[in-house]
């Protein structure tokens, strides 16, 4: 999985290491899983190794944990190439891709701030359709704004 | 498409949402409306039917052409303008709004400011949900009637050169206008306003993806020669952050006779949504280059067809 990078962090036993993380992206991905360092768990995030797909990436490994799908597709936005393993007794038992969604519903918020979506109370998902995945692209359904990968990362890396 | 099929039953959201065949159809019910209302002044298709007005914003212009084009259909609207819409909308959302009113109408017709209002709307509804303004981005039927227009004046909409002129960027008229092109094949479109106010990228992304031959200026005089049709649209000070930036562009973007006896072709038609303020001086309304009272008057025919046609009523 990682021959060079492997041998700046000791393996895990059990949980999870997101792979393939755009360089950079690795806290916004922490940021995504709620993960401040506070929580107990033991941690490894690994910046800027070389990478044979994206030149340079980040590594983001969790001891005892799992992700839920939703916890995915969020990452999906920020590493559209990430790959997601699972580790069991130090060995990875699946092996899995990202995919961004045709529409991400309710997972970000629209920057247009005379969207419908915006409007205090109504009753109304914000919903972006891909217009691209590389690089990423959404377009609000409502307003048809434009958001960019950036956008979205910083989004992202705000909330949490 | 091309039959009939297509409009029974449909919301009106977006032009982009039109293909050729469905508005050629609209055109041609359109045509048959304008030369019967010269003979009559009722065409009772939509007997008991009723229309709801929903204006949240004001727009008188948009709202008599529906009102009047619904009753010259023999049917009934209801409503209310944007200043009942304030009471109405307090402590209600736009969903419950709509709820009521589809409860009670046919149809609805929305006006509001927030961009997507229409697309919520029509989700919310189970009856057809037509577009009267929403935001800055779409206004459907003004496109529909100024594709008429040109149509009209022209006996085509292909092949011309364009000029769409003035707020590109928070205009709807003018970004509803500039993406109706698009299902077109004009020979080239000029996107002229001030750096400020270009079109927003959704829009030239459009214009891209469609392949379509366009070049944003700045100047008028220096494309104002090839144009065929001329689209004017306001031009509103409240979107300049410098004052003396707009008191620029101002200036320049006033269309004169003089102007036009100078660049213009002889063919040119000019368009404009309007109310319109100072961007074209009165001294040009006489002339053959005006067509904005024409594009004005077309806006009962084109919207009693797409009553008509969405009611799935034919003449
Ligand atoms: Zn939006």
């Amino acid at each position: 999985m990682e021959s060079g990078s492997g041998l700046l962090v000791r393996r895990i036993r059990e949980g999870t290491v997101i792979d393939h993380i755009p360089a950079g992206r690795a806290l916004t991905v922490l940021k995504i899983l709620g993960i401040t360092g506070r929580e107990g768990a033991r941690i490894a995030v690994v910046m800027n190794v070389e990478s044979r797909k994206l030149g340079r990436k980040d590594i983001v490994k969790i001891e005892g944990r799992h992700l839920s799908p939703e916890e995915v597709d969020k990452i999906a936005l920020v590493a559209p190439r990430a790959t997601i393993n699972i580790i069991h007794d130090y060995r990875v038992v699946a092996k899995r891709r990202v995919t961004v969604p045709d529409i991400v519903e309710g997972i970000l918020m629209c920057p247009n701030p005379s969207c419908i979506t915006r409007v205090g109370r109504e009753p109304v998902k914000p919903r972006f359709r891909v217009v691209s995945r590389q690089p990423l692209v959404l377009q609000c359904v409502y307003c048809g704004t434009l958001v960019s990968e950036e956008d979205v990362a910083e989004q992202l890396a705000e909330g949490g | 498409m091309g039959s009939g099929s297509g409009w029974k039953g449909r919301d009106v959201i977006s032009i982009l949402d039109f293909d050729r065949d469905s508005l050629e159809q609209l055109f041609e019910v359109a045509d048959k409306f304008s030369s019967l209302l010269r003979e009559r002044g009722r065409i009772p298709l939509l007997e008991g039917y009723i229309v709801a007005l929903a204006f949240f914003e004001p727009s008188t212009r948009t709202r008599l052409s529906f009102e009047t084009a619904a009753k010259r259909l023999g049917a009934d609207t209801i409503g209310f303008t944007s200043e009942e819409a304030i009471s109405i909308a307090k402590g209600e959302t736009l969903a419950d709004t709509i709820r009521m009113l589809d409860s009670y109408a046919d149809m609805i017709v929305l006006r509001h400011r927030y961009e997507g209002a229409a697309l919520y709307a029509a989700e919310i509804a189970e009856h057809p949900v037509i577009n009267a303004g929403d935001g800055k981005q779409h206004h459907p039927t003004q496109a529909m009637l100024d594709l008429y227009t040109v149509r009209k004046l022209f006996g085509t909409i292909d092949g011309l050169t364009y000029g769409v002129l003035g707020d590109l960027r928070y205009g709807r008229a003018a970004s509803s206008f500039i993406l109706a092109l698009t299902i077109y094949r004009p020979r080239m479109i000029y996107l002229i306003s001030p750096p400020l106010l270009r079109v927003r990228p959704e829009v030239r992304m459009v214009l891209d993806e469609r392949g379509m031959r366009y070049r944003e200026v700045e100047s008028l005089e220096e494309v104002l020669g090839e144009l065929d049709v001329l689209y004017v649209t306001r031009i509103q000070r409240e979107r300049f952050p410098d004052q003396r930036e707009y008191e620029k562009v101002r200036g320049s973007y006033r269309v004169t006779l003089e102007l036009l006896e100078q660049h213009a072709r002889r063919e040119l038609r000019i368009l404009h949504p309007l109310p319109r303020v100072d961007e074209i001086a009165p001294e040009v309304d006489g002339t053959p280059y005006a067509a904005y009272f024409e594009q004005a008057r077309n806006g009962v025919p084109v919207r009693m067809a797409l009553l008509a046609l969405i009611a799935g009523r034919e003449v």
